[in-house]
């Protein structure tokens, strides 16, 4: 009833090449975005704001770098948790050698780091695919889980090996607080997440979707398989390393070499698969669901009056979200964003479905 | 031999050069460097324990089983759990029941839903498994720490002491364990080539299509096939579940095991065993020989390079010879 099309009509290349075709879609997200940005940070409380909303948003950012490889360009890996490293690190080493440096400059370093050592990982999908790739990427994630964990020269010779940087000054303003910490990651997300939005729309995006749906034919219409995967590898490691980095300043705050584990790659992966491969609304979906259904779980024994520890609930944290892998990919393979598009194309039609 | 065996032939000879090297460095006694060897040896043995399980699984249907490592933790606590109010070989049998039944289930409620969908989708579906076991295991039956009692002494044996000074040490759980995972592969191998549910899951392998159109059923076997599998993550659980104690990190055996497979290649029983071992002793002979020079060179902060050391072998292995060293050939080369 309010959700329709009528009588907008795209009269210009621009309007139809939009990102948001629908005037009630631009509003809507015009709308999140203002409250995104002007009411959460000044009506959330501190706990709600560090606990919940930043790792949402760096969770969303790195399933999002993700997913620029998996989704859009079908090649699989596990080890982003060690591009996640990468940046993370790349950023503390940034941050107190050169201190003088902008943190938007050390990020964006930081992701450059992570995006040549993504290409240099990435160099094996050349000639392997599949499951081989994964055992590849693996190699990287317990590489780079040794190499933080062991190179002293990495953690600027910490005794305990782990790393806890000063906090972020970014044009002269200490980026502390959690609200100056929350909009600074927002808009580091709404930044990517719009870049990433458009590069998969462009001819690059398109080179790697060709090449996810059939590596042979795209080669056949003029697409370098080289190209397209390295370039895959390079983007997504670099969003990754952004995350990365972001994880460690505005998340953890100090943090040793375990915080970017295996479990940390699987975690991301499940994003992806719940969310919708190959969406880039999908990985916020997945980021939403992968990081506050524990949170609510948590929650239901005790409004329920049950008593359980703390190892059950994880337990069963492990079981629910091993189920609902298995079941998205048996019943919905395009994961939670093909829902919500499902449920937008009801809602045009609604109340009358014809 | 012809020119693409040539970088395997170098590689392997590397490895070979590798493990003898230790023996030129002044000052390493041989009686150390053969324990080194045999220790590598032993813990091959056991990745091959793990390793096989993969490989029957990708054997007959193709899906790379992630959730090898979870099936072999969840075999061990079972078995840890029934031995404390039973004997062993009673809760040993219940256990492979439990095996069966939970490969019933697999097929039932995942991989006959995912039939004919790409190998990524079915080992992303494995991962989930494994998480869902790894919770169900824990909540069942706990998760503490629980030990396995096999029996045997823990006191070490020296063999060959009229050789060098003080003889060689051996684990009397590390004999049981070669003998154990000796006696599972001829018996898997009698499996594989006598019985005619062996010929069937042979013939899966091959050709799921031309299998089902003679009339084996595709179901029955994959049922066949991961309790086959389970039955191997219950002695593989057991044999570390003895040595390590049951817990969590024993998961970790399986990530440990992956690189054999890519050595071994994904789809020999043979190259399982052999790419175990390789990865056991190089693994060791890197972390006693070559980590303490890492160190030194590069002023690191301790070793432990054998957690990467089997994955960087299994890369360069990946692009001299993707198949592996025993593998069939068709693999989709981009």
């Amino acid at each position: 009833m309010f959700y329709r099309e009528n009588g907008q009509i795209k009269t210009s290349y621009r309007a139809d090449q939009a990102i948001l075709p629908m005037r009630q879609d631009r509003w809507f997200l015009g709308v999140l975005l203002a409250f995104a940005f002007l009411v959460v940070p000044f009506v959330a409380t501190e706990y709600q704001l560090r606990a919940l909303m930043i790792p949402f948003l760096i969770y969303a950012l790195a399933a999002l770098g993700l997913n620029l490889l998996v989704g859009y360009c079908g090649q699989i890996s596990l080890g982003t948790g060690a591009f996640m490293a990468v940046g993370a690190y790349a950023a503390y080493n940034f941050s107190i050698r050169l201190p003088e440096l902008n943190f938007a400059i050390v990020l964006i370093l930081s992701g450059g780091c992570a995006a040549a050592v993504g290409i240099l990982f990435g160099i094996p999908s050349l000639r392997i695919k599949g499951l081989y790739l994964a055992v590849a990427t693996l190699a990287a994630q317990f590489f780079f889980d040794w190499v933080f964990a062991r190179v002293r020269w990495m953690t600027n010779n910490s005794a305990s090996g782990s790393v806890s940087p000063a906090p972020v000054e970014f044009f002269g303003v200490t980026v502390d607080s959690a609200p100056e910490k929350y909009l600074f990651v927002l808009t580091a997300v709404v930044l990517l997440a719009l870049a990433a939005k458009n590069l998969v729309r462009s001819h690059v995006g398109r080179s790697w979707m060709a090449m996810r749906d059939m590596d042979v034919a795209a080669e056949v219409i003029g697409i370098r398989p080289v190209h397209a995967k390295l370039t895959a590898f390079a983007v997504s490691s670099f969003v990754v390393g952004i995350a990365g980095a972001l994880w460690g300043f505005m998340h953890l705050g100090s943090w040793e070499p375990a915080a970017f584990n295996l479990n940390m790659s699987l975690r991301l992966l499940f994003m992806i698969i719940i969310g919708g491969m190959g969406s880039i609304l999908g990985c916020f979906f997945g980021a939403a669901f992968m990081w506050f259904l524990p949170i609510l779980l948590n929650q239901v024994p005790t409004t329920l009056g049950l008593q359980m520890s703390t190892a059950t609930i994880a337990h069963l944290e492990l079981m629910i979200v091993g189920a609902l892998i298995v079941f998205f990919l048996v019943v919905e393979p395009h994961g939670l964003a093909r829902l919500w598009s499902i449920a937008k194309d009801k809602l045009r039609l609604w109340p009358f479905p014809h | 031999m012809n020119a693409k065996n040539l970088p395997v032939a170098i590689l392997l000879a590397l490895l070979a050069v590798g493990t003898f090297a230790p023996l030129a460095i002044p000052g390493t006694m041989p009686g150390f460097w053969l324990e080194v060897l045999i220790g590598g040896l032993m813990a091959g043995v056991l990745y091959a324990l793990v390793a096989l399980g993969f490989v029957l699984i990708y054997k007959a249907s193709g899906v790379f089983n992630f959730a090898q490592g979870a099936m072999v933790l969840f075999a061990a606590l079972t078995l840890a759990r029934l031995a404390e109010v039973m004997p062993l070989w009673l809760a040993f049998v219940l256990a492979a029941a439990v095996m069966v039944a939970f490969a019933w289930l697999v097929e039932r409620l995942v991989l006959r839903k995912l039939v004919a969908q790409e190998g990524v989708t079915l080992l992303m579906a494995t991962l989930g498994i494994s998480f869902f076991i790894d919770g169900f295991g824990q909540t069942v039956w706990g998760s503490d720490i629980y030990q396995i009692d096999l029996g045997i002494s823990k006191d070490p044996l020296f063999v060959l002491q009229s050789f060098f000074e003080g003889g060689v040490l051996l684990n009397r759980d590390d004999i049981v364990a070669a003998v154990a995972a000796v006696g599972l592969v001829l018996a898997l191998a009698l499996f594989f080539q006598k019985t005619s549910t062996g010929r069937a899951l042979r013939a899966v392998a091959d050709d799921h299509q031309a299998a089902q159109s003679i009339g084996i059923p595709l179901s029955r076997i994959w049922v066949i096939v991961w309790s086959v599998a389970g039955f191997v993550a219950l002695v593989a659980g057991m044999v570390w579940g003895s040595k390590l104690g049951v817990q969590f990190s024993l998961q970790e055996v399986a990530l440990r095991a992956l690189p054999v497979v890519i050595l071994g290649g994904f789809t020999s029983v043979p190259g399982a065993i052999l790419g175990g071992l390789i990865i056991g002793v190089g693994e060791k002979m890197a972390e006693v020989f070559v980590a303490p020079m890492l160190v030194k060179a590069f002023d690191l902060a301790g070793g432990g390079i054998e957690n990467w050391f089997a994955y960087m072998l299994a890369l360069l292995f990946l692009l001299v010879r993707p198949q592996g060293l025993f593998g069939e050939r068709h693999i989709d080369r981009v």
